[in-house]
């Protein structure tokens, strides 16, 4: 099993005492599986990504990548889980601002020392994004730089993908678009993507669905 | 993956560059600020070195013969008698003073001059070698020795051994002087038995020249510590929005796998870098600054003081490695919380390089709470505290919260202009005005030191020059100076000098210790010369007249801080009581003065002749008459002084000095207005969304530009207001509490309100340049710029 999640609890302080975001979440995921993961505002799905990717720490529970809790690693430990089998896609695209195209595109590879300039070609080709690879993050409409955001998570090949809604900033046509694009090329690299929607029409695309309320597995 | 993560921080530096040029040039001018002035002091420190090590006059005891030569026999009679002399030939050549000693036998070797080199030294004993600084031998013309240039040699002397000196000098078989080592065997022959027409003189008292000098120094040090701190301010503001603007970049390299501590060490490596890379061009432009000031301090300390600086700058190891020194542990100080908080950043905070600016106005209470503690804690300092580092103490408490309180004091001032404005134009500016406030905060923390700093010196020195010409009128009322050799030219003198000026003014004194302290006993003849000319810091009434009646005495300031002695207490002279009715100030003593009636005196001390004399005359017959006692009575030069020439070329070194600080200042000032321009250029780049909807509902970019520079004005003039009471205490502390615990005198302070509105000005016109880029960059932003804060929104 890729990827194995058990009884995941989290909260954060509020004004009025800790709110509890997640309440035992556990689910499970295999290579080359897509899995949406819906709910409310609220409800619990970034939280859940975010530890999923060792962004942050659960109160408790484990997380499993690959058989490895990744709660019992230390910071140095856990950077390098997300440098070589994790792959995130944010909402916010979070692209390197004083980077070109090109070198956001190749970057995560070069971290995990696995980048292979063939596969980045062609990824960047079917992305549309061989005339932009000169430019700047900044000189880049908003669905071309999360197109750039999936090259570079993908260029790495990651076990993993864990995509935040990543087509929420992006009109219907184009998010369809990107959309199709992360699908055929997850199933390429036989990676499994989880990716938060609130989309019924996307994640109705994906092989299934969580459904999150309150915190919990509705 | 280091190289991909140094790549990802690096790039930050290439697309934006400016924030790259404020850093390095920050640190570069505050660097340079610190060390030009460093650069000074070691070069004048040590040019007092080399003179004191050179002449050796003050430390030791000398050995003089009433005839004036003495005879190279006595000089081996005593060495055989198993007395540790040595022996000086002194004279001119070519206009330079030339000095010849003995390397084997003098105390000092042959002074700064290092002898380690065994070839060398059989040059000095065979051949005849010249030590001289460059500029000195370049005067000389060929006596057939070899030239040495030697840098630590005081300017204008050269040293070599005595015989050559003896041979040049045209001396054979005579010695000027011996000099008497500190240590003498117990069982050696009395002087008189063997060579009784030599008389020992013993080293001087107070004229240490280094701690006359070290008030300037310190005063110097003072200043670029001051300069350095507003450099500081800048480069802290550069580095906190650097993280701050980076604090995306962190976050996603981390987020794609960088490990934490590579990214805190890569950090600190680059910042490093950067400082040594800033640290080194500051050094450089150091350099420049102490070349250009030198020759200026070098004649105002020579002037003030007496002492020989070379004019010439040296790149000595220890003022530029401590400028690189503390051009890295300033980089370090400011980016120590950078640092620290990316090291505890949670890896999902999100950037706010605007919220970063705003921070300011978050902690404001605990700001403005530490601002009075700090103020609190400089007043108690000031009225309680004693000791140099107490005064050290209070500079530090009152500058720093001074700096913390101006954003807390501007906030209110602002929210006051607020609540009074009338139009909504008006309210709008109030409004942004302090909501910019937090965003600029440091850089008018910098111009409010920068400015107190220039505020405070201008002072201090006005003050310094104002009291040191008073001084100089004092000291040097009478129109010309004799020194006699000994009591009967002294009565010859006199006899000769009564017929040819209007008074002669006999200056006689005793060493006696006064409440325990070393002092000096004067007795001046009763004239007007002292009713008119020496000021009392203190008195009681109709002081002069009383002393002149032999009612009591005057004394110094020294001896009286020291002594614990006020107006209308006693003191005890040679067993016999006296009421001190006068205090006077004495700058550049280091011991106790009193001064009692000429006749007073002699009933006291009946064995004291007076050796000199002080000549009330017509200044034009000044040079007549020098020459005269020159032919007449054999003087020489320096048993002759004229007192107009010194006092014109003292007045001449104090406009040098104003130079020198003068350009102190404007640079203070510069890097204050340069950080200004930095701060109001990087906020401009995020004041977009706010000045976006009060474009589109109808204010040109052009009338946005126009209320940019009147707000920059605006603060200036605000921070000018505040940083005039802090310079002045600034001086008041410099002048009245360290100077005091340093050097034990005080420097009265005069305020100088015309210099202050001269300073306003400047730091107006340094707010209006620094404002109008940023404020041009605004009238120009393209419309289409505006709109995108917009569609940034939806």
């Amino acid at each position: 099993m890729l990827l194995r999640v058990t009884d995941l609890i989290k909260s954060y302080p509020g004004p009025d005492g800790a709110v509890a975001i997640l309440n035992g979440i556990s689910m499970a995921m295999d290579r080359g599986e897509t899995l949406a993961l819906t709910g409310e505002s609220g409800s619990g799905k970034s939280t859940l990504l975010h530890l999923v990717g060792g962004l942050d720490q659960p109160d408790s529970g484990h997380v499993a990548i690959d058989g490895v809790d990744i709660g019992a690693l230390d910071d140095a430990s856990r950077a390098a889980v997300r440098r070589d089998k994790v792959g995130v896609i944010f909402q916010q695209f979070n692209l390197i601002p004083s980077l070109t195209v090109a070198s956001n595109i190749a970057f995560q590879a070069r971290l995990a020392g696995v980048e292979d300039a063939d596969w980045t070609r062609d990824l960047t080709t079917r992305m549309g994004l061989a005339d932009h690879m000169a430019k700047y993050p900044e000189q880049l409409s908003g669905g071309q730089q999360q197109r750039v955001a999936i090259a570079r998570t993908l260029a790495a090949r990651p076990a993993l993908v864990l995509a935040d809604e990543p087509t929420g900033n992006l009109d219907e046509t184009t998010a369809d678009t990107v959309l199709d694009l992360m699908l055929t090329l997850v199933a390429e690299t036989n990676a499994a993507l989880l990716m938060v929607t609130h989309s019924e029409r996307l994640a109705a695309r994906m092989g299934r669905r969580l459904h999150l309320r309150a915190g919990r597995v509705a | 993956m280091t190289r991909a993560g140094l790549h990802a921080l690096l790039s930050h530096w290439w697309r934006n560059p400016m924030q790259l040029f404020t850093l390095v040039v920050g640190l570069s001018l505050a660097t340079a600020l610190w060390s030009g002035v460093q650069a000074v002091n070691a070069e004048a420190r040590a040019s007092y070195d080399a003179a004191a090590a050179t002449l050796g006059e003050g430390q030791f005891a000398q050995m003089t013969s009433d005839a004036g030569m003495i005879q190279q026999a006595d000089y081996i009679k005593l060495r055989r008698a198993g007395w540790l002399v040595s022996p000086v030939v002194e004279g001119r050549l070519d206009g330079v003073r030339l000095i010849g000693l003995d390397p084997l036998t003098a105390p000092n070797g042959l002074g700064p001059v290092d002898l380690s080199d065994g070839e060398l030294t059989v040059d000095v004993l065979t051949g005849g070698v010249f030590f001289a600084t460059q500029d000195t031998l370049d005067r000389l013309s060929d006596y057939n020795v070899t030239l040495v240039p030697s840098p630590d040699v005081a300017p204008g002397v050269i040293l070599t051994d005595v015989g050559t000196a003896q041979r040049l000098l045209d001396m054979d078989g005579f010695l000027s002087r011996l000099i008497v080592a500190s240590a003498q065997p117990v069982n050696q022959a009395p002087l008189a038995d063997v060579a009784p027409d030599l008389t020992v003189r013993t080293p001087q008292n107070g004229t240490d020249v280094a701690r006359l000098t070290d008030s300037f120094h310190l005063n110097l040090t003072a200043f670029g510590l001051l300069s350095f701190a507003v450099g500081i301010f800048i480069v802290h503001g550069a580095i906190g929005l650097a993280f701050e603007q980076r604090r995306p970049v962190i976050r996603t390299l981390r987020a794609l796998g960088f490990p934490l501590r590579r990214l805190v060490a890569l950090i600190a490596v680059e910042l490093l870098a950067l400082s040594l890379i800033a640290g080194a061009i500051g050094v450089g432009l150091g350099y420049l600054i102490a070349a250009a000031l030198l020759p200026d301090v070098a004649a105002t300390i020579s002037g003030l003081y007496g002492a020989s600086v070379s004019g010439t700058l040296q790149l000595r190891p220890e003022w530029w490695l401590s400028g690189l020194l503390i051009a890295v542990g300033g980089t370090g100080m400011a980016a120590a919380t950078s640092l620290f908080q990316l090291a505890r950043m949670p890896l999902l905070a999100s950037a706010r390089p605007r919220a970063w600016a705003m921070q300011a106005g978050r902690g404001r209470l605990y700001q403005a709470a530490l601002a009075v503690g700090l103020l609190i804690l400089a007043a108690l300092l000031g009225a309680f505290g004693s000791g140099l580092i107490a005064g050290f103490g209070m500079l530090a408490a009152l500058l720093i919260g001074a700096a913390l309180a101006l954003p807390v004091v501007l906030d209110r001032v602002l929210a006051f202009g607020s609540s009074r404005a009338k139009s909504v134009i008006a309210e709008w500016f109030w409004a942004d005005t302090r909501q910019q406030l937090p965003g600029l905060s440091l850089a008018l923390m910098a111009l409010l030191l920068a400015m107190a700093a220039n505020v405070g010196v201008s002072t201090m020195v006005s003050s310094f020059r104002l009291t040191f010409t008073g001084f100089l009128d004092q000291r040097l009322a009478s129109e010309f100076y004799v020194y006699a050799d000994d009591a009967d030219q002294a009565a010859a003198l006199q006899t000769f000098l009564t017929s040819r000026v209007d008074k002669v003014l006999p200056i006689q004194s005793a060493d006696q210790d006064i409440r325990g302290l070393a002092s000096e006993i004067y007795g001046p003849t009763a004239h007007a010369t002292y009713r008119e000319n020496w000021l009392f810091l203190q008195s009681a009434p109709d002081a002069w007249p009383r002393i002149e009646a032999g009612e009591g005495a005057a004394i110094n300031e020294q001896l009286a801080r020291r002594g614990d002695i006020a107006i209308g207490d006693t003191i005890t002279i040679a067993g016999q009581p006296f009421v001190v009715l006068g205090i006077y100030g004495d700058y550049g003593n280091t011991i106790g003065q009193v001064i009692v009636t000429e006749t007073l005196f002699n009933t006291l001390f009946p064995d004291i002749r007076a050796l000199r004399f002080g000549l009330r005359m017509d200044p034009a017959d000044v040079p007549a008459l020098s020459a005269e006692l020159r032919d007449s009575f054999g003087l020489a030069e320096s048993n002759m002084i004229n007192q107009a020439g010194i006092k014109a070329f003292s007045l001449d070194v104090f406009e040098r000095t104003f130079t020198v600080t003068g350009a102190l200042n404007v640079l203070t000032l510069a890097v204050a207005g340069f950080a200004i321009l930095m701060s109001l250029l990087t906020l401009a780049t995020m004041r977009l969304p706010q000045l976006a909807p009060v474009w589109a509902q109808g204010l040109t970019r052009a009338r946005l530009g126009r209320i940019e520079i009147i707000r920059a004005v605006l603060l200036a003039l605000l921070t000018a207001a505040l940083a005039l009471p802090l310079g002045l205490a600034l001086a008041w502390t410099l002048l009245a509490v360290v100077n005091v615990e340093a050097f034990g005198w005080r420097l009265p302070m005069y305020l100088f309100p015309l210099a202050y509105l001269r300073l306003a000005v400047f730091a107006v016109i340094a707010a209006v340049l620094a404002a109008l880029w940023p404020a041009r960059k605004l009238a120009r932003t393209r419309p289409a710029d505006l709109l995108k804060v917009f569609s940034n929104e939806r």
